[in-house]
Order: C-alpha cells, then sequence, then structure tokens
C-alpha cells in the first residue's frame, strides 16, 4: 500500500505542477505588475487606489457586474424552461431541438454580435419592422452574452433533469401534491447544485467575454474592453494587470461557494431512481413547444442573416450572389489558418481531454493527501475566470523570458495549446468530476483489496465507464479552440494563423462577407464534429444496452 | 484599391512601375542585390491585409531567398505585443505601424536607429529627427467623414452641408455620429489631437468644440475603421474615421461619400523601424531599404494618396489639390509628451 500512495503522490504533485506551469508562474508574472509602476518599483496598493479613484474606470466593474448579472437571470430561467421542455414534457422533434440549442457556441462571440447588428441594428431586419430597441451598449452586450451562454445552461439542466427520480413525483402525484409545490418542493431542490454551477457559469463567460463588447458594445465600458484599452490602447500593462485581477472576482466567489454547494451535494444520487413518467397534458406541450421554436428561430435568423452575408457579393448593397467569399486572402492566413485552426483544435482537444481525465481523477480519487487535493481543485476553477486576454499577456511575460527553461515553446503551436487547455480547463474539469463522482469509490477499495495497481483499475474501469464524459470533453475543447479569439490573439505566430482570428481582422477591416464566411466554416466543422460526438455516443449506449 | 479611375487601372499602373523598374534597374532592390542576403524574419505591421500580402509578394520577386513572417494585426496589438515582449524581442521589423505608437517604443530604447538607402527622397517632416533616424514614415493617413448619403438625406441634410468639422454640430446630426475612442484607436487619437491643434493647443477651445460634438455623438468605439464601416452599411449617418475605409466602401458600392474636412485633418503615419537587439539580421535591413523603394511607395500609394515622398497622383477627394495640403500643421514632440494626459482628460469628460 506505501507503494501504492507514493505514486499517487508524484501523479498529484506532477498534475499541479503542471498547473503551476501553464497558470500560476505566468498569471503572477502579469499580476506582479499590479503593484509596480511602470519602472518596475514596488507600488503597493496605489494603482488600485489610483483605479477606484476615478470614476470613468471604477464604472466599469459595475457595468460589468450590471450586465453579468442580467445575463446570468436570463440565461438560467432560459435554459432551464429549454432543458425542462426537453426531459419533462411530450413535445416532438426533441432531438432537433437538443442539437439547435447549441449553435450558439459553434461560432466566435463576435460572430453573435454580428448577427444581432444584422437583426436590430438601425438598418437590421427587425428595426425596420418597427421595433427599435438600442442595440450598441449594454442590451447589445447582455443579448450576446446571453446567446452565448445559454447553451451551457441548457446543458447542464438537461443533463440534471434527465437523471432525476421519478419515484420523488410519483409520490407527490398520489398525495396529491400540487404543480407549484412540486416545482419548489421537488424540482428545484433537485437541481439546485446544477443551478448554482450554471448560474456561476454564465456569469463568468458574461464577466469575462471580450468578442461581444467590443463590437456591439459602443461607449458601455466593461472591464474586458477596459483591459483591452489599458494594454493595446495606453500600453499600460500596470492597470491591464489591476484590471486583470479584478476579472478573477468571479472565480474566487465559484471557489467559495463551490466548497457550500459540495457538502450540500453530498449523497444526493441514488442507484434506485427510476426514470420520470412524462404525464399527458396538452396545454403545457403547446406552451412549451412554442418555447423552444422561437428560441430555435431566433438562432436560425442569426445564422441566416450570417449566411445571407457570405453569399452575397456586397450586402446590403450588391445581392448578387456569389461564392467569392470563401477565397480568403492569403494574408489573413487564407484557407490555410482554417486547416490551422482545425489542427490547433485536435491537438489541443487531445493532449487538453488527456490533462483533465487525469487532473480530475488524481483531484477527485486518490486517498489521503487532503491539503493538496485541495489546491488542485481550488486550481481547477481559475481558468473560467480568466479572460483569454490575461492569459496571452501573462504567457508573453512569462514564457518569452530568455532565462525561462521553458522559453523554447514560445512562438511553437505548443503555446497556443497550452494557452487553450488553460483557458478552457474549468468546464470540462466539471463533467468529468461528475462522471467520476458517479463511480462508486467501491471500485478503488475493491481494487485495493484485490493488490491490484491503481493504473489497471483507471485504464480497464475509469476511462472505459467514464467514456462519454471524454469523449464531451474531447469536442468541448475541440469546439471552443475553434471559436476562442482572445485567448490567442496575443500568441499566435506568423507562421500559424488561425481562423477565429482571421475573422476578427476581417471585421475591423471591414470585409464583412470573407468574415461571415469564414464563421460558416467553423460553423461547419463544428456541427460536423458534433454529429460524429452524437453517432459515437450513440454506439457506445447500443453496445451497452446488448452487453 | 482607391485610386480615382479604379481598381483595375491601378493594378495596372503598378504592374507597369514594376516592370519599369525591373527593366532599368532603379529599383532600391537592385542596389543591395549586390550582396544577396537570405534568411527568415519576423516582420509585425499594422497595414491592412490586402496591401500587406501584396506588398510581401513584390519584395519576394526581389529577394526568392528571404522568407518574410508576417504579423498583421491593430496598431494597438502590434505595439503591445512589441512592448510585451521587450525582453526578448520577437520581430525583426516593424513596418507601417503608426509614428505615435513607434515614439513610445522609441522611449523605451526599443527602435535601432537605421538610414535606409533612399532616405533623402522622404520628406522631414515624414521622418524622426534623429540621424540616422529611428524610423521612418511611408504614409500618413488622416481625419475623414463618411457619410451616409440616404440616411443623411433622411435627415433632411446634402452632402453640402458636411464640409468642415462645425458642421456636425448641426441639431439634425444629434445621436447621429459615430467616432472612434482614442484611447483605444490611433485614428481616433489623430483626431483629437487634430481638434485640439486646429484650435490652439494653448486654449480649451478645442475640448469646448469637443464637449459640443459629444451632444451629438451616438457612441465611441474601439476602432478607427469602425465608424467608416458603419456608416457604409448605414448603422450611423456619420463615421468620423479615415480615408483609405470610406474610399474602399465607397468603391465596393456602398452609398457613402467621403468628406475630407476644409481645414484640414489631423494626421498620423505609418513608419517603418529596426528593433533592437543583440544581432540585427541583414535581411531586416534588405526589407527596410526596400520598404521605401519607389516600387513599395508605388504599391502603397494605391490605397493612400499620401505617401512620405510627397509624390503622389490625382486622389478622390482630391481633386486638384495636393493630398499633403490637407494635413494640418502637427506637433509630434508635444504630442509624445502629452499623449497620457490628452487622453485622460477625454476619458474624463467623454469616457465610460
Amino acid at each position: 500500500m506505501r507503494g501504492k500512495s507514493k505514486g499517487q503522490f508524484l501523479l498529484l504533485c506532477l498534475m499541479l505542477a503542471a498547473f503551476v506551469i501553464i497558470m500560476v508562474l505566468p498569471l503572477f508574472a502579469l499580476f506582479a505588475r499590479a503593484f509596480q509602476d511602470n519602472t518596475g518599483q514596488f507600488v503597493g496598493m496605489a494603482n488600485y487606489r489610483a483605479y477606484f479613484a476615478n470614476p470613468a474606470l471604477s464604472r466599469a466593474l459595475w457595468n460589468t457586474i450590471n450586465v453579468s448579472l442580467v445575463t446570468t437571470v436570463f440565461s438560467v430561467t432560459l435554459g432551464f424552461l429549454y432543458a425542462y421542455a426537453l426531459t419533462r414534457t411530450n413535445i416532438r422533434f426533441k432531438r432537433f431541438f437538443r442539437y439547435m440549442a447549441l449553435i450558439p457556441i459553434f461560432i466566435p462571440t463576435i460572430v453573435h454580435a454580428v448577427g444581432l447588428i444584422s437583426l436590430f441594428g438601425r438598418q437590421g431586419l427587425i428595426t425596420q419592422m418597427g421595433f427599435d430597441i438600442e442595440i450598441f451598449g449594454f442590451i447589445g452586450i447582455t443579448l450576446s452574452h446571453i446567446i452565448f451562454t445559454f447553451p451551457q445552461a441548457f446543458l447542464m439542466f438537461f443533463v440534471t433533469l434527465e437523471y432525476a427520480d421519478g419515484r420523488l413525483y410519483e409520490a407527490a402525484e398520489s398525495m396529491g401534491v400540487k404543480p407549484l409545490t412540486k416545482l419548489f418542493k421537488i424540482t428545484l431542490p433537485e437541481i439546485k447544485f446544477t443551478l448554482i454551477n450554471a448560474a456561476f457559469v454564465c456569469f463568468t463567460l458574461a464577466f469575462t467575454d471580450f468578442g461581444a463588447p467590443v463590437v456591439i458594445g459602443g461607449g458601455y465600458n466593461v472591464l474586458a474592453t477596459d483591459l483591452f484599452v489599458q494594454i493595446t490602447g495606453l500600453f499600460n500593462f500596470n492597470m491591464g494587470a489591476v484590471v486583470g485581477t479584478l476579472l478573477l472576482i468571479p472565480a474566487i466567489l465559484a471557489f467559495i461557494v463551490n466548497r457550500v454547494t459540495n457538502i450540500a451535494n453530498m449523497g444526493a444520487m441514488s442507484a434506485k431512481s427510476t426514470k420520470l413518467k412524462v404525464k399527458k397534458s396538452l396545454a403545457r406541450d403547446i406552451f412549451f413547444f412554442a418555447f423552444c421554436s422561437l428560441i430555435v428561430l431566433f438562432f436560425l435568423t442569426l445564422i441566416g442573416a450570417l449566411a445571407v452575408r457570405a453569399f452575397t457579393t456586397f450586402f446590403p448593397f450588391n445581392m448578387t450572389p456569389t461564392l467569392g467569399n470563401f477565397q480568403f486572402s492569403p494574408v489573413t492566413g487564407g484557407v490555410g489558418s482554417f486547416f490551422n485552426s482545425v489542427r490547433m483544435s485536435l491537438i489541443t482537444a487531445t493532449v487538453g481531454t488527456a490533462f483533465v481525465f487525469v487532473y480530475a481523477y488524481v483531484a477527485e480519487k486518490t486517498d489521503g493527501f487532503e491539503f493538496l487535493r485541495k489546491i488542485a481543485k481550488l486550481f481547477s476553477v481559475l481558468p473560467l475566470a480568466l479572460p483569454g486576454m490575461v492569459i496571452g499577456v501573462s504567457y508573453i511575460f512569462f514564457f518569452n523570458n530568455p532565462n525561462n527553461p521553458f522559453n523554447f515553446a514560445f512562438g511553437t503551436v505548443g503555446i497556443l495549446v497550452m494557452a487553450n487547455i488553460l483557458s478552457f480547463f474549468s468546464v470540462p474539469y466539471l463533467t468529468i468530476m461528475g462522471a467520476l463522482k458517479k463511480l462508486d469509490r467501491e471500485f478503488e477499495s475493491v481494487s485495493d483489496s484485490m493488490s491490484a495497481p491503481r493504473w489497471k483499475l483507471f485504464t480497464m474501469v475509469t476511462v472505459p465507464l467514464s467514456l462519454p464524459a471524454i469523449l464531451e470533453t474531447f469536442m468541448y475543447y475541440f469546439v471552443s479552440s475553434m471559436v476562442t479569439i482572445s485567448a490567442i490573439v496575443f500568441l499566435y505566430t506568423p507562421r500559424f494563423r488561425v481562423a477565429s482570428i482571421a475573422i476578427s481582422h476581417m471585421h475591423a477591416e471591414g470585409v464583412f462577407a470573407q468574415a461571415a464566411a469564414m464563421s460558416l466554416l467553423i460553423l461547419l466543422v463544428n456541427v460536423v464534429v458534433r454529429l460524429i460526438y452524437e453517432i459515437t455516443i450513440h454506439l457506445i449506449k447500443k453496445r451497452r444496452k446488448q452487453a | 484599391m482607391i485610386h480615382a479611375k479604379g481598381y483595375w487601372k491601378a493594378k495596372l499602373v503598378s504592374l507597369a512601375v514594376l516592370a519599369v523598374l525591373l527593366f532599368t534597374g532603379c529599383g532600391a532592390g537592385d542596389r543591395v542585390e549586390a550582396s544577396p542576403v537570405s534568411g527568415e524574419i519576423t516582420v509585425y505591421t499594422a497595414i491592412e491585409n490586402v496591401l500587406a500580402g501584396r506588398l510581401v509578394e513584390t519584395f519576394n520577386a526581389h529577394y526568392p531567398d528571404i522568407t518574410v513572417n508576417l504579423v498583421r494585426d491593430s496598431t494597438g496589438v502590434i505595439t503591445s505585443r512589441l512592448i510585451a515582449e521587450a525582453a526578448n524581442p520577437q520581430a525583426d521589423v516593424v513596418w507601417g505601424t503608426a509614428a505615435s505608437s513607434l515614439m513610445v517604443l522609441e522611449a523605451m530604447d526599443m527602435l535601432e536607429p537605421f538610414a535606409p538607402t533612399g532616405l533623402d527622397r522622404i520628406l522631414p517632416m515624414f521622418r524622426a529627427e534623429s540621424n540616422p533616424p529611428t524610423w521612418v514614415g511611408i504614409t500618413a493617413w488622416e481625419t475623414a467623414f463618411i457619410v451616409n448619403l440616404p440616411e443623411l438625406e433622411a435627415l433632411g441634410l446634402t452632402i453640402d452641408d458636411i464640409r468642415c468639422y462645425v458642421d456636425l454640430l448641426r441639431p439634425e446630426l444629434q445621436g447621429n455620429i459615430i467616432m472612434p475612442n482614442p484611447a483605444s484607436s490611433g485614428t481616433g487619437f489623430l483626431t483629437v489631437v487634430g481638434l485640439l491643434e486646429l484650435y490652439g493647443r494653448d486654449t480649451d477651445a478645442g475640448w469646448e468644440f469637443m464637449d459640443r460634438l459629444h451632444e451629438n455623438v451616438q457612441d465611441y468605439i474601439h476602432s478607427g475603421a469602425g465608424p467608416a464601416n458603419m456608416a457604409a452599411t448605414g448603422e450611423t449617418v456619420v463615421g468620423i474615421s479615415f480615408g483609405f475605409p470610406g474610399i474602399s466602401r465607397l468603391q465596393e458600392g456602398a452609398p457613402v461619400a467621403v468628406v475630407f474636412p476644409e481645414r484640414g485633418s489631423g494626421w498620423d503615419m505609418e513608419a517603418n523601424a529596426l528593433i533592437r537587439q543583440d544581432e540585427i539580421h541583414p535581411a531586416a535591413q534588405t526589407f527596410l531599404n526596400w520598404a521605401i523603394s519607389d516600387e513599395a511607395m508605388a504599391i502603397y500609394n494605391e490605397a493612400f494618396p499620401i505617401i512620405s515622398t510627397g509624390e503622389g497622383g490625382s486622389y478622390y477627394g482630391f481633386e486638384g489639390q495636393n493630398p499633403v495640403d490637407q494635413l494640418i500643421d502637427k506637433c509630434f514632440v508635444w504630442i509624445a509628451s502629452n499623449r497620457e494626459s490628452i487622453l485622460a482628460e477625454w476619458n474624463r469628460r467623454y469616457g465610460g
């Protein structure tokens, strides 16, 4: 047994060391600047005092909180209702609705903002019909964020609601409990854990996103655009670091709450749960069908607006159909940048999935080493709150130091992969953690009592049983790496340009049609990857049923 | 491609220029070919993609053995990447990036003075004063109003009503003007500085004008070309931007007019510099020599009416006028030393 725990200890240390290198040290290199002046002198809290003394700056913090709160309320509510419709009603086309809900995560956030402008801008389809909302500013940012975070909330609720315990509802039914009471007494407690997690994921994504506010935010400053202005406009890395630390607020909150909910969640799962039987109710089904249709219609309109731009010569002045927009300028990396994106995303997904899985495994299944495991869990939630730009700049400071032994990674694809693995770490971690928690800890006890090595248990039992979560993680990493802009804008190398960066350039240069065409390509490849995932999952389930 | 006579003509002209240069051997390139250099250099640039790509192709026609790795991004991203990488520079050359940014790099001692071949042709106003110069300008860009004509008519105005800055104060334009944020956009900054210079550096008149302009501004955005694009798609009526994107959208069919304000435009230039590091790659110097050659200038000139040799043809918006005359008198030293306080004042008045 001693040898066994030594091996576990080493693995745990190795994982923590990896995290120290890809996150802690680079962040330290950047955040140290929050307490320095521009000559590198230590100035204590002076930068923070300057920040909060300047209303034009500190307002961004309240704006960001405002946007994130509203986004969270809407995304969580809509995501819950949508998931409810797909699990607790008898509406038709459930599979179709399930896939369509994911569209927004398949394209960069900057594209949602562009889509919203073509619907709600001055010349927008909906504005022309007489509904004028002020899309530039608070409303535009919030809408973009709701669109982007809705699928994340939906997915989390969907998983929880699908595995609900039908026995509780049957019991309530036989006791004549009213529907509203059922909602508050059974459904809500049942999804409490998911609700809190979903709220935090939505809040944090909205808190740190940069793509949407930069296009549609106008003069409504949020922290992410402020960070951009401080670094790329004022070249003030010290104040940039200050803003960067403020962006960590949700991560720290998430950690505190996560501790609480983890305890509350103990023993919620039971092996005896039965599948819920959905009652008949036409009124309910009509309501939810209309609700889901509206949301899907909205998403399709956004994609439609994109497609119209991509296939016409110069929207809206020259509507001649053309395929010419798919001939990308070679300087943005041309179509090569698209294949680079695919390559980068495949590497990220492969390495990232392996890393997250092993990491989650040692954090969850190791015996003892409570303190180290606590640190491992703290590390795991932080990346969610790290804006891509913070990662990018801190990577320059850390990895581009000639005295750094890891300097060789700078300027290679490796640095992009590392930035992406870190950037998108938290959600896959939660997914895998969820899957691992469902695996009985008895496996470990039995394996140990049989003196079987843990790696054997890991490869023969843990990995195969977690295969769906592994595939989901792979897909999440792939899709996210395809669409990210801010994580790599400071890191991409001249020899390796990627499609999402190309889109932001095309947008900035006003070649909207090419930007739309490239977005469609990204959407397409992400849909294909999703399809492969669905088919694989389907095959696995079928085989398990047969077995 | 904004030559008044259109894209194809411009293309033909540039091909002809190229042919002449190759035949007569008068290009700056030939002078260096005596000592052929090869290798790989990394060039950071803010020059528009369409243009940068053709320029590098043309360069490689002369120097097939030099591989140019191009990092193309906005002026802000390019500059901040260079600053962040200062401890271990990744770029050999910074090409076509705002002089006001290069001055920030200069103050951080990041530029290596270098006199490219043919420097004598460059007008004094377009190069650093030091000798050899730390940076050399290639083109200038200037404040322009991009006006959406149908939207303007809907407000009861015509294009003749929009001739200069004061016209932007018309009550009809309230909530119909988009301007770049000077803290995040070089174009925004040169416009603000231009107004301060026009109304007198030592008075508050420039700020007072901007206070009134602020009443009409629909939004300040984080991109210099953005307002032109928004005017082109009808998201605003007047976009305060610069000539290039406006004229590009015009030629692509957008119903816009490009107005260069009568009193003159604030401006900045795109300039080149050598990045200071322990070992200077000889190919970097070859590139910088070529980058101010007549051949390169001819290509810049297709997109930018104003090139640093002061020569040029007839351009949209500048009929019968030397485009250089559109540029207001400007004191780069004053601007460089007041950059932070100007931006802080702007932010105090209009930010957030």
